[in-house]
């Protein structure tokens, strides 16, 4: 089942315009909600509407980014494999944006209290695993680093299939009560994810 | 020559699109998901306005009350703005969402209203909507509120010592507690409705207090806030305030009030006995699981730069009440 007749195809300027647009588009949103924190326009409670809105983001970028080799495989649209790292690492960056945020303005510098919270609270303790994970990913997505790397690679970024675990895990827990938003989170990931389970089985069966 | 105008493209009737799907274009949008990246990043808080509809919505109208100020029961700190206080609101029977109380309740209806006060008393009572305001003189007090997700604000509400209520229903000897009932209305409320918008819990919202916490001159019922009536979001009509206790001891759009000799039932607690209990007073020495109490985040005007934190006072800096509490451990009875 191909959506595509045939492969999408981008020229050489196409790919370098569509990664300024991504580009602009995620960081000019984080900077743009940023200046609506400061400027008083973010509801009552900027501090938490950021943390929502850069966790949130967070997890969305990772979605979207686990979501473009299937959309590569299956469209067909092998190009997008050209966006997926920087993606990525946008994962990352959001992740870490919403830690120094909690650390800044939620707790606003109290080191101990930080310290504290990272090591007491659970869903913290999860969310900071993942940041680690992704910071792990991030330092060895260049060419060069994958290279030396070799075979090693591929498992250590398939890790990030542990990350989205601990992000879902994180933002559910980080509710009062269970059913609200997360639960639609884990839906999506779960949506996202089937593809690989099939490509799994299938492997598996051939290396049998 | 002038040259004849040629459109590159040309229309069939069938392609222009309806007048009403044209119409309902942002709806149409909106519930398609408008490309889930999109709607997905923007999160609840951060993409106000963005995906809205243009029309305004009529806001519920808050009626200005005649009262008397009570200074001596009064804190001075920097008050949270009217526009904070009445849009930032845990009120789940209108969505889990901060913002969605004030987004879902605008038409709620406060009158007629009927609050019924009965169990173990001499004089059962049932207020309407104007006994509600006006059976009692109106007092304004500036308390601090403290949510139990460490944020909190300062709030002039409008209201009557609850123990002048109770005292007209006569209480019982043998009674030791007060149960509240939130109104259950789920045609009115989406939250009792839909389980997955009022966040899965047990509708209708109950509360509790034990009658001596009940009694003292700090407990009040609500009617206002900032000089008018309350909006729903807040609880409109009359809601209880507990300052020294954490907000969600302070029930919303009160319904009944039960004289009873049992310790009632809470909708926090049942939910998560470990992480909420029947006391739930303002403790900076008992974390929550999940988070530390012993600071708290002050909600005033300004943006990002102007939220402080604030060390957090035990009983919410209302230490008049401790004496209700002497040889209690209060690690135990959170």
């Amino acid at each position: 089942m191909k959506l595509l007749n045939k492969p999408l195809r981008l020229s050489a300027w196409q790919i370098t315009l569509s990664k300024t647009l991504l580009h602009l588009l995620i960081l000019g949103w984080v900077i743009f909600t940023f200046y609506l924190g400061v400027t008083d326009n973010l509801g009552a409670d900027p501090v938490k509407a950021l943390i929502h809105f850069t966790g949130i983001g967070a997890l969305n970028l990772l979605l979207i980014t686990l979501l473009i080799s299937p959309a590569a495989r299956y469209l067909p649209a092998p190009v997008l494999m050209r966006f997926r790292r920087m993606l990525g690492i946008y994962v990352f960056v959001y992740a870490v944006i919403h830690l120094l945020t909690y650390i800044s303005f939620e707790l606003q510098f109290d080191w101990s209290l930080v310290v504290g919270e990272i090591v007491k609270r659970p869903y913290i303790t999860v969310g900071m695993v993942a940041l680690l994970l992704l910071a792990a990913l991030t330092i060895t997505s260049p060419n060069k680093v994958r290279q030396r790397l070799g075979k090693r690679w591929q498992p250590l970024h398939n890790t990030i299939y542990f990350v989205v675990f601990l992000a879902l895990l994180h933002f559910s827990w980080s509710r009062k009560t269970g059913l609200q938003e997360p639960v639609i989170y884990w839906a999506i990931a779960l949506l996202i994810l089937l593809p690989r389970l099939q490509y799994l089985k299938q492997r598996l069966q051939r290396a049998r | 020559m002038t040259k004849r105008f040629k459109p590159s493209q040309t229309f069939k009737s069938n392609e222009i699109t309806d007048e009403a799907v044209f119409s309902s274009r942002r709806s149409l949008l909106k519930s398609m998901g408008f490309v889930g990246a999109g709607a997905l990043l923007s999160g609840s808080a951060t993409a106000r306005g963005w995906f809205d509809d243009d029309e305004d919505k009529p806001a519920f109208k808050a009626k200005p009350l005649d009262f008397t100020r009570n200074d001596s029961l009064s804190t001075d700190e920097t008050m949270t703005p009217y526009a904070k206080v009445t849009s930032y609101n845990n009120f789940y029977e209108f969505g889990t969402s901060k913002d969605d109380p004030v987004e879902n309740a605008q038409n709620f209806q406060v009158d007629p209203w009927s609050l019924k006060i009965d169990g173990m008393v001499r004089n059962p009572i049932t207020l309407s909507y104007d006994d509600i305001l006006s059976k009692f003189p109106l007092e304004e007090r500036v308390y601090r509120l403290r949510c139990v997700e460490a944020w909190s604000m300062v709030i002039p509400w409008l209201g009557f010592e609850l123990n002048k209520l109770l005292k007209l229903a006569d209480p019982l000897g043998s009674a030791k507690y007060v149960a509240f009932k939130t109104l259950f209305d789920p045609k009115q409320m989406p939250g009792q409705r839909n389980p997955f918008m009022g966040g899965g819990i047990d509708y209708p919202y109950v509360e509790g207090l034990r009658l001596d916490e009940a009694m003292h001159p700090l407990s009040l019922m609500s009617v206002g806030v900032y000089g008018k009536t309350l909006p729903p979001q807040n609880g409109a009509p009359i809601r209880l305030v507990v300052p020294w206790k954490y907000g969600f001891k302070s029930i919303k759009s009160v319904v009944r009030i039960t004289l009873t000799d049992q310790e009632p039932p809470t909708t926090w607690n049942r939910l998560a006995a470990h992480e909420y209990g029947f006391y739930a007073n303002v403790n900076p020495n008992v974390a929550h699981p999940r988070w530390s109490q012993a600071s708290e985040r002050r909600i005033t005007k300004g943006g990002l730069f102007s939220q402080n934190r604030i060390d957090t006072e035990m009983f919410n800096g209302y230490q008049e009440v401790a004496p209700l509490y002497t040889n209690m451990d209060l690690t135990r009875y959170y």
